[in-house]
């Protein structure tokens, strides 16, 4: 029962949450600020870790399908599947669950739990729109770039690792990138990544948002909303993944 | 004015309002006393509807606030300042931005009237210097007088503080008593301030209602607080055996 009460709440909230804005270039400063928060400070990390990421798929690749009848081209060419289709977006945003997705669920819940999201609701301020939709559309919006990004990193990383450890040449690698290339695949990303993205900023949003006590219970709706939204991933990630390549 | 009649609040079944009835006058500053746990925060944010009462009206000159839609709500309450317990300033702004914040939300004034605007509230809270300071860089007394400051910043009808004294020195806490005191009498506000300070009672309690228990234990203004009979009440005003001394010295020399 409790689980579709969770439900419930958090379509309630988004009824709310997806209301027409009192102003809106209030909000729209509150995007900028939340894209520069969320998303511009994410690139480091992502940067490392698809570098490294692509690396070793790369060698992992190499080691496991080393056949005298395998071109050596398949290397660049299953790195890069690999990263497009479940590294740069199913992966990447199980790490941003963590990263903004426990940003998000503490810094409402602090907010929750020192009145100043009465505050705001005593001003006559819709706050749950004023809170959650910036941050929202600010995920939504970073993610394809961060996808794309991370792809480029990831193929970056493979570029580097190969060569360097004698696995594959430079001009094989670069072949294997440029061979078979399925468009489709980026397109069914960016909407995973989108819906992956949805999913980053609202649950651990909903938790903070309904957070009642103090410090205790802000760390544990944070610790929460990471789990849920890495277990929500991972469930949109088998449905769409059904759906659209069907 | 703000009307209550016959509230009812429960939590877990465990009744924690019971049939409050009273009127908070214009222009005067309302006083809601009684101990920690008497419901009397429970009061506060059930009339601000941050708590949905079980049964009862409260009316804003006439407007009921339960039977309000959410647009109607937030209307309403853009005629309303709070000052939390804790001033519940907003973290990632300065002092200045967050006097001005509800004049960015609900009006059209330019920027420069804005930034007098938010210097006039500042001044009238005795603040000068601090524009750029973040609530974290400013003391426990300085935040509750901001607090005040943006809850004054759209020139409210409704002023509600809770507790506006908790974890402040004496000196402090007179100046809040006689700011709110002041802004009440010179913008013609309905006050509700909710408090268990006896030095607030006595300065300020142009109305002061005692909660007991949930229920309505007394009412009445800081002269009649002195003589009443009320048993709760007296154990309340005159915890501390000090003031039960100068208590019965009073009575006393008035027997005489």
């Amino acid at each position: 029962m409790k689980v579709f009460e969770e439900i419930g709440g958090y379509f309630q909230l988004m009824e709310r949450v997806f209301s027409k804005p009192e102003r809106p270039r209030i909000y729209w400063h509150q995007l900028v600020l939340e894209i520069e928060k969320l998303g511009l400070r994410s690139i480091g990390i992502v940067a490392v870790i698809s570098v490294f990421m692509g690396g070793i798929i790369t060698l992992q690749l190499t080691y496991n399908m080393s056949n005298p009848l395998m071109p050596t081209y398949i290397i660049g060419l299953g790195n890069r599947d690999t990263l497009i289709l479940e590294f740069s977006c199913t992966v990447l945003s199980l790490m941003l669950a963590g990263k903004v997705g426990s940003n998000i669920a503490s810094e409402i819940g602090s907010m929750r739990v020192t009145e100043q999201i009465d505050s705001l609701e005593l001003m006559g301020v819709n706050s749950a729109s004023f809170l959650i939709l910036p941050k929202t559309i600010a995920v939504l919006f970073i993610s394809p770039i961060l996808f794309v990004f991370s792809v480029f990193c990831g193929i970056i990383g493979g570029l580097i690792a190969g060569p360097v450890s004698g696995v594959v040449t430079i001009a094989d690698y670069m072949g294997g990138i440029k061979t078979s290339f399925v468009p489709f695949f980026v397109t069914f990303s960016i909407i995973k990544t989108m819906v992956f993205g949805f999913l980053i900023a609202t649950v651990p949003a909903y938790m903070g948002y309904y957070v009642q006590g103090g410090a205790l219970e802000v760390g544990r709706a944070s610790t929460r909303s990471v789990v849920s939204t890495s277990i929500l991933i991972l469930f949109f990630d088998l449905i769409l993944t059904q759906l659209l390549f069907k | 004015m703000i009307e209550i009649k016959n509230i009812n609040k429960s939590f877990e079944n465990r009744p924690i309002l019971k049939d409050v009835t009273t009127l908070f006058e214009k222009g005067k500053t309302n006083l809601i006393i009684g101990q920690s746990g008497s419901g009397k925060t429970v009061l506060l944010k059930s009339i601000v509807r941050l708590i949905e009462v079980d049964s009862g009206e409260i009316l804003f000159d006439g407007r009921d606030i339960r039977l309000m839609s959410f647009r109607d709500l937030q209307q309403l309450r853009q005629e309303m300042g709070m000052v939390f317990q804790g001033g519940a300033l907003f973290d990632s702004l300065s002092v200045a931005e967050n006097v001005r914040f509800p004049m960015d939300m609900f009006t059209t004034m330019s920027a420069a009237e804005k930034a007098r605007h938010v210097d006039f509230c500042l001044d009238r809270v005795n603040i000068k210097g601090a524009h750029k300071l973040f609530p974290s860089e400013i003391s426990g007394g300085m935040r509750k007088r901001v607090a005040i400051a943006r809850a004054i910043a759209l020139n409210p009808r409704y002023l509600f503080c809770d507790e506006p004294n908790s974890g402040l020195d004496p000196v402090t806490s007179i100046l809040i008593d006689n700011l709110i005191h002041e802004i009440t009498e010179e913008f013609n506000i309905t006050t509700l301030v909710n408090t268990h300070d006896m030095n607030s009672v006595m300065e300020i309690g142009d109305n002061i209602l005692f909660i007991s228990g949930g229920e309505k234990g007394w009412e009445g203004n800081n002269t009649q607080i002195l003589f009443t009979r009320n048993k709760k009440l007296n154990e309340f005003v005159f915890a501390s055996p000090f003031s039960k001394r100068i208590r019965d010295l009073k009575q006393r020399e008035d027997d005489e």
